[in-house]
């Protein structure tokens, strides 16, 4: 297959960019699209050049390292997949291929495709966590799960924290994503006890990290590789409301 | 450690937001059912007194005013929020956005602002000539007397055109918004959504075909 690519270049964060083309020929259609990348890059060192930088991890859809906005969509054309899973057969031959690194304020470019996602870790930090500081795991048996909720539990769990969400909302919103890590730990109870705390910390470092507002068109649960509900983003309106009007007074420590 | 709130959190807005929302969709329910009694061919008898009873009670003046802060808050939250949400992508993207979402969802803001238009235009003529602050028009005999300021606007065929195209665009914005305010106050649920959203879509059409019928009425049906 033969394809003419239009890739994002920038030299650094300060540096202005611009889109380059390069045609690249007889790309095999079972090569994945980072496949592709590195034998364009692999063509672009022969000839002296500098080779496109892109984020990739472990090729297998589970990272959430690689993350390319391809043809007007994160991740590319298919639905439920990562960029790395994402086949050149795919597309249709001779086909121009526009890449671009995510944008939004709150993922800065660092080098052309490279986005810094370190706001997606701020967020974590902020409450994606339990706080069980001592002791062996416990006896499985002495803390019940319902079917219902462990599946939700894990459903919202299998996000990656690629970014998707963010670079398909029209408003750059990380909704999906911090409801996602919200829920996974509001659905069961060893996550129940810093529940309140959690959500109002994980959406105030949102907030603060300069993404955008939901305005509920549900592109990110579309093209969310993990196929995350939306459904998970009312959740954590619920947990939020619950935190706000039932929560204690902050008291000073 | 923590920084002090500098504003009101994401989803405290979305919350004030849909909340004011669903005030505005209940007044709509109210103002429709009262602007159907000019269609029963009375002369304006029946929605006149509805008018004139209306205007007269304690408790709608008091929510009179409630609907006036719901507009505003609705009216200014939306445009910060269309502030804050373009402000969070600075350099957009080269390729026309694949990503599938329903149209009338990704122009929430600029039906909201012809509504916006649409509403200072139908203050103008109708809420003013209440408050005495524009004069009466010909045939009109009290200040309550919208069934004459009725007949003279909605047979002016651009005048009723400009409210039937209003009616559309109004159409498009309750139906993403309906659904929507139900998903921003947390009601999402598997058994109930799909519901929700067939309601949703029925009161859209309800409300801009209810609404609609009014200038054709006195423009195509009146004599």
């Amino acid at each position: 297959m033969d394809f003419t690519l239009k890739i994002w270049r920038q030299k650094n964060a300060e540096a202005k960019g611009s889109f380059q083309t390069y045609p690249l020929r007889e790309v095999s259609p079972e090569m994945s699209l980072l496949e592709m990348l590195d034998y364009l890059n692999t063509q672009l060192i022969e000839s002296g050049k500098e080779p496109v930088a892109f984020e990739q991890d472990c090729r297998e859809g589970i990272c959430g390292s690689c993350g390319l906005y391809v043809n007007g969509r994160p991740h590319g054309p298919a639905r439920n997949t990562t960029t790395c899973e994402l086949h050149m057969r795919e597309f249709t031959d001779g086909e121009t291929i526009v890449i671009e690194p995510w944008r939004a304020k709150a993922f800065p470019l660092i080098k052309d495709l490279v986005v810094d996602r370190s706001s997606f870790e701020l967020i974590m930090l902020a409450g994606g966590f339990i706080s069980i500081n001592t002791g062996g795991a416990a006896e499985a048996n002495s803390l019940p799960v319902s079917k219902i909720n462990s599946d939700r539990s894990f459903a919202a769990a299998t996000c990656i924290g690629c970014g998707a969400c963010v670079a398909a909302c029209k408003n750059s919103s990380a909704m999906l994503f911090a409801a996602a890590k919200i829920a996974q730990y509001a659905l069961i109870p060893q996550g129940r006890t810093e529940a309140r705390e959690r959500v109002e910390n994980m959406v105030r470092q949102m907030d603060d990290e300069g993404f955008g507002f939901c305005s509920n068109t549900y592109g990110c649960e579309f093209d969310c590789p993990k196929g995350i509900s939306i459904d998970f983003i009312a959740l954590m309106n619920r947990e939020f409301f619950s935190a706000k009007v039932c929560g204690h007074k902050k008291t000073s420590d | 450690m923590k920084k002090p709130r500098k504003s009101l959190s994401s989803l405290s807005q979305k919350y004030i937001m849909a909340l004011a929302a669903i005030f505005l969709m209940l007044f709509l329910i109210m103002h429709l059912a009262t602007n159907l009694l000019m269609l029963l061919g009375d002369e304006g008898e029946a929605f006149d007194r509805a008018v004139v009873y209306l205007g007269g009670n304690g408790f709608i003046k008091i929510v009179e005013y409630l609907l006036f802060a719901a507009f505003l808050i609705h009216i200014s939250l939306g445009v910060v929020l269309q502030i804050i949400n373009t402000r969070a992508r600075p350099v957009k993207y080269l390729k026309a956005i694949r990503t599938e979402t329903s149209l009338f969802s990704r122009f929430m803001f600029h039906t909201g602002v012809i509504i916006f238009i649409f509403l200072v235009l139908h203050l103008v003529n109708f809420f003013f000539v209440r408050m005495n602050w524009v004069p009466l028009p010909e045939h009109a005999l009290h200040s309550h007397d919208f069934y004459a300021m009725a007949i003279v606007l909605f047979q002016n065929p651009w005048y009723s055109g400009i409210y039937l195209v209003s009616f559309v665009f109004l159409g498009f914005h309750l139906k993403h918004g309906f659904q929507s305010a139900f998903q921003s106050l947390g009601l999402n649920h598997s058994k109930y959504t799909p519901a929700i959203k067939l309601i949703g879509t029925i009161y859209a059409i309800a409300i801009s075909v209810g609404f609609a019928l009014i200038p054709i009425y006195f423009l195509f049906f009146y004599s």
